[in-house]
């Protein structure tokens, strides 16, 4: 079965809701897929069947009651395990917080179970979200479900892989530096990364907290939108909440792209694979034959913005990820002092990657050298935002690929760490600008692996950013939604 | 300038940690309580745990504000930095404090004395859970093994850094304590220095009297009184004057105050001092209260103690004229300190004497402070009328007042309670006639000017009437008998 198939979210959600057919059968339906494939794949760190199952009753015996459980019933999704999940496993595929039971669930997890969608399992990612492929998961790699000698992506390659491979209509990702729209171009789905402060962070376990945002992964952009209207909006518990609520993302699909001015990032043109300009320039057109008005825009400043991300990012991380000291929860590995006690837990505890990036961090922000480094991407962050706002004086939306290459196999960059971090060129900009944007398949490219074309809003510009991805979509190839069955025999 | 030691200049600035007396912490709900079950004062976010985030607290950035304003500074626009390092009391290993941009700037505050000792700033910050350190040599390194309460974790408090404008250990006590009492008149903090609401650190240096650039200066920890700053403060000078004298230099570092041996150790030396690669934190937007907030809460201020000490004396010198100005000084500051001025001044202004309205304000009535705040001013004005009109002798008249504070009762009814009006004077006349007829040696005695004697007349009296005599009119009227 592929997502070609099944139903999308909102078509598993009216069913449940009109009583036509039980969450139970979908929730069983999920399971038994996941059961199929999950020793191929490991899309998850644990699969929280019976609770799900649980939950399922609980939303069929609501809509027997007459009782709505809401625009999600019944709708099998699954969790990045990333985000705080009261009761249930969240490790972020750490050895440092294997087997952390945290006492709260986040807000989005609580918005979600308020409108009926019922949590499968949580998903497998790159350590603490550091890595674009989930290699650096502690716990092992998930697999492409496209070819599963290629890597799904990441850090949300758990999430994108449950999607692509018809486990799940929607999950959940975070993206920090693309970890959304990067796996979901290698896996062929859609991934939204909503703007900052849109969705809540409270109990996303941080990353690099002025970047982190938390968006859907989905087959199609109107259960991407249907999705986000049940997560955004204003949280009293996120500090970073912007005091808005949600618009009615989905009623605006459809209202095409007639009259919109549409910019193609030139800057993001010259490095990408060449089928992959193509797909980008493909879906332009598509963009100019719903009447938009299409250009090409250089925004230079742009191509600054990985050196930035790289500087803030770590920086932020070395400080969020110092709580995991052995003291309090997860991992502890004694010694004869506290300080060795703490320095033994994080050395036998995190990763090489994350490692890495917290040495990084720590060094940037060291005295004498954070005016040089941290201080400095600061300014380069503001000048990527103004080039950005500049742009969208003249563009409604901007479009670009969302990665220079389709997802590539095992290995191919491990040992490589600038190779991997030029995963996210193209979409760092927009968690830098605090910006949101969405990768939607488009077309097929190297070893008839999936291509993501990127499209690009300004602040708060969801709607109209969503309508143009549906219009993009629309145009999108034969053969493009979801991969060739496993079953029958796509596992190289 | 003066001199610490002979040809050596003191130069002292201090930095204080002060809790503020919010219902709630600095970014959760957790109530900021004292004295609780460890670890049973705590939710996610005051434990720092994956996923949570901070809110900031109103009400704390009010009190700040008010700290702010009644120490003279400007409110300004102000974020929120994370202060890197590892600590197994910080539930997080960051604080989040403010650095270089914080809500109060450039205050003063003028001392007693008159001496004005410039504030730099006062930020807010959290404060961090408490560790002990079980057996071994009780310290962090070398315990057998460690507690940790986090109940504390998340207090707010407001850190009030002076200039270095102090120059002696008298006048860092001073600049103490008239901090403290600023503190506790704003409602902003309790002030209590035993209990570790109000921490003081001291950075300490010396230089040859004369010269103008500042020595080395050492950053001294741990003193958890008025007297042991000062203690601290004199050791610490003494021995840098010493180690340089004696051709050493002073390296900068921390020291912690001992109190048992009177001696302040290193801490730790500015090699090892840590890094603490501040930074803004993501998780918090910028405070900028609006000039409406910073003038209301302005507006709101009650007077400061300088202002109710001044006040207070002018009452008392008031009422009476040739009142010692320096022997009332101390009873005076602790008054003010306890909030106890507002009645003894309305006191006065009722007519009452003024020197005695203190007394009985400073000793009484401050062992009982929310009760004295809470005192009728009427009640207080006829218990002092009794006493000075000698209807009540002071040990009496001590009594009524502790009994109307501890009960609420009127002076009448604590009186007739205690029976102090059971013997008039009359009655009185024929008790002392009794015992002097009972006692003729004694009484012989007394006569011939053994003064020894009258205490165990007067004794014999109060025996008879169970205490409730007036010793001063007992007094008046042996003294009567003798014919004097």
């Amino acid at each position: 079965m592929t997502p070609l198939d099944r139903p999308s979210a909102a078509e598993v959600a009216a069913a449940v809701r009109s009583g036509e057919r039980s969450a139970r059968s979908f929730i069983e339906e999920s399971l038994t897929q996941i059961g199929r494939d999950e020793a191929t794949l490991h899309c998850f760190n644990e699969i929280t069947a019976e609770q799900a199952l649980a939950r399922a009753e609980e939303i069929d015996a609501a809509v027997a009651k007459g009782e709505d459980p809401g625009p999600l019933a019944g709708v099998p999704i699954a969790l990045k395990d990333n985000l705080c999940t009261r009761g249930i496993a969240t490790t972020c595929s750490s050895k440092i917080l294997e087997g952390w039971l945290p006492p709260y669930d986040a807000t989005v997890v609580q918005r979600l179970h308020q409108a009926g969608a019922i949590s499968v399992g949580k998903t497998n990612l790159d350590e603490f979200a550091m890595g674009s492929s989930t290699e650096n998961s502690a716990f092992g790699p998930s697999r492409n479900p496209w070819d599963t000698g290629r890597v799904p992506g990441g850090s949300s390659g758990g999430s994108a892989a449950a999607v692509a491979a018809g486990y799940v209509p929607l999950s959940l990702g975070s993206d920090t530096g693309g970890s959304i729209r990067q796996p979901a171009a290698f896996c062929g789905t859609v991934g939204l990364k909503p703007t900052y402060g849109l969705v809540s962070r409270f109990g996303l376990i941080a990353f690099a907290s002025s970047l982190d945002q938390i968006g859907p992964f989905a087959n199609t952009v109107a259960d991407a939108a249907l999705m986000l209207e049940s997560i955004a909006g204003h949280d009293p518990r996120d500090s970073t909440s912007l005091p808005t609520q949600p618009s009615a993302y989905l009623a605006a699909l459809g209202e095409g792209v007639e009259g919109l001015r549409v910019g193609v990032i030139s800057d993001f043109l010259t490095d990408a694979d060449a089928t992959i300009e193509v797909a980008v320039r493909g879906a332009a057109e598509a963009l100019c034959a719903g009447g938009a008005t299409v250009e090409e825009v250089a925004i230079p400043e742009l191509m600054n913005a990985l050196a930035a991300y790289y500087l803030i990012a770590p920086a932020e991380a070395s400080s969020n990820l110092s709580r995991y000291d052995g003291v309090r929860y997860g991992l502890r590995v004694d010694a004869p002092d506290v300080a060795k006690m703490n320095a033994a837990t994080r050395q036998a505890g995190f990763g090489p990657e994350v490692k890495r990036r917290i040495m990084l961090g720590t060094y940037v922000l060291s005295a004498g050298y954070y005016d040089a480094y941290y201080a400095q991407a600061q300014r380069v962050r503001t000048l990527v935002a103004e080039a950005f706002n500049r742009a969208y004086a003249q563009f409604d939306v901007l479009i670009g690929p969302t990665t220079p290459t389709v997802a590539f196999p095992f290995g191919a960059k491990v040992d490589d760490p600038l190779a991997m971090y030029l995963s996210d060129l193209y979409t760092i900009p927009s968690n830098l600008a605090g910006h949101p944007a969405v990768s939607v398949p488009f077309a097929l490219g190297e070893g008839a692996m999936p291509i993501g074309v990127q499209l690009l809003g300004p602040a708060l510009g969801e709607s109209v950013m969503l309508r143009a991805a549906q219009v993009v979509e629309a145009a999108q190839a034969t053969g493009v939604r979801g991969p060739v069955a496993m079953s029958e025999g796509s596992a190289r | 300038m003066t001199e610490i030691a002979p040809g050596w200049e003191l130069t002292v600035g201090l930095e204080v940690h002060c809790e503020l007396q919010s219902a709630t912490k600095l970014f959760c709900g957790c109530a900021n309580a004292f004295g609780q079950t460890p670890n049973t004062n705590v939710c996610p976010v005051c434990l720092g745990l994956p996923g949570s985030l901070p809110v900031l607290n109103r009400t704390a950035v009010e009190f700040a504000m008010r700290i702010g304003l009644a120490l003279n500074c400007h409110v300004e626009p102000s974020i929120f930095h994370r202060k890197n390092y590892f600590y197994p009391d910080m539930p997080k290993d960051y604080q989040v404090s403010q650095y270089d941009e914080p809500i109060n700037l450039d205050g003063y505050i003028e001392l007693p004395s008159g001496t004005r000792v410039g504030i730099e700033r006062a930020h807010l910050e959290e404060d961090t859970g408490k560790t002990s350190h079980m057996g071994g040599g009780g310290r962090i390194h070398d315990a057998d093994y460690s507690l940790v309460d986090y109940n504390r974790a998340g207090v707010p408090l407001v850190e009030i850094v002076s200039r270095p404008d102090i120059t002696s250990p008298e006048d860092a006590r001073a600049y103490v304590s008239e901090l403290r009492s600023i503190l506790v008149a704003t409602g902003a903090s309790d002030g209590r220095m035993e209990e570790g609401s109000l921490r003081v650190d001291a950075n300490v240096s010396v230089r040859r009297s004369g010269t103008t650039e500042l020595g080395t200066r050492c950053e001294v920890k741990n003193m958890n009184s008025l007297r042991s700053l000062g203690r601290a403060i004199e050791y610490e000078a003494a021995r840098q004057i010493e180690l340089l004298e004696d051709g050493g230099r002073v390296v900068q570092e921390t020291r912690h105050w001992n109190e048992n041996t009177g001696t302040t150790s290193s801490m730790r030396s500015k090699e090892e001092a840590f890094d603490y690669r501040y930074f803004p934190e993501p998780d918090l937007v910028s405070i900028a209260p609006s000039a409406e907030w910073v003038t209301a809460v302005r507006e709101a201020l009650p007077p400061m103690p300088s202002e109710r000490r001044g006040k207070l004396l002018a009452a008392v010198r008031s009422a009476s004229p040739d009142v010692d100005e320096h022997a009332i000084a101390d009873q005076i500051v602790t008054v003010v300190d306890l909030g106890i001025d507002a009645l003894v001044v309305a006191a006065i202004a009722a007519g009452a004497d003024g020197r005695l309205a203190l007394a009985r304000g400073a000793n009484e009535a401050a062992s009982r402070p929310e009760d004295a705040r809470a005192l009728k001013v009427e009640s207080f004005v006829e218990l002092l009328h009794l006493e000075s009109s000698g209807k009540l002798s002071a040990t009496q008249a001590k009594s009524v007042l502790a009994a109307i504070l501890e009960s609420g009762a009127t002076p009448a009814e604590a009186i007739a309670k205690l029976g102090f009006e059971g013997v008039d004077d009359a009655a009185l006349a024929v008790i002392v006639d009794g015992i002097i007829g009972a006692n003729p040696q004694e009484w012989q005695r007394f006569v011939e000017g053994d003064e020894k004697v009258a205490q165990f007349l007067l004794g014999q009296v109060m025996k008879q009437t169970k205490g409730q005599a007036n010793g001063r009119v007992v007094a008046e009227l042996l003294a009567l008998r003798k014919g004097a």
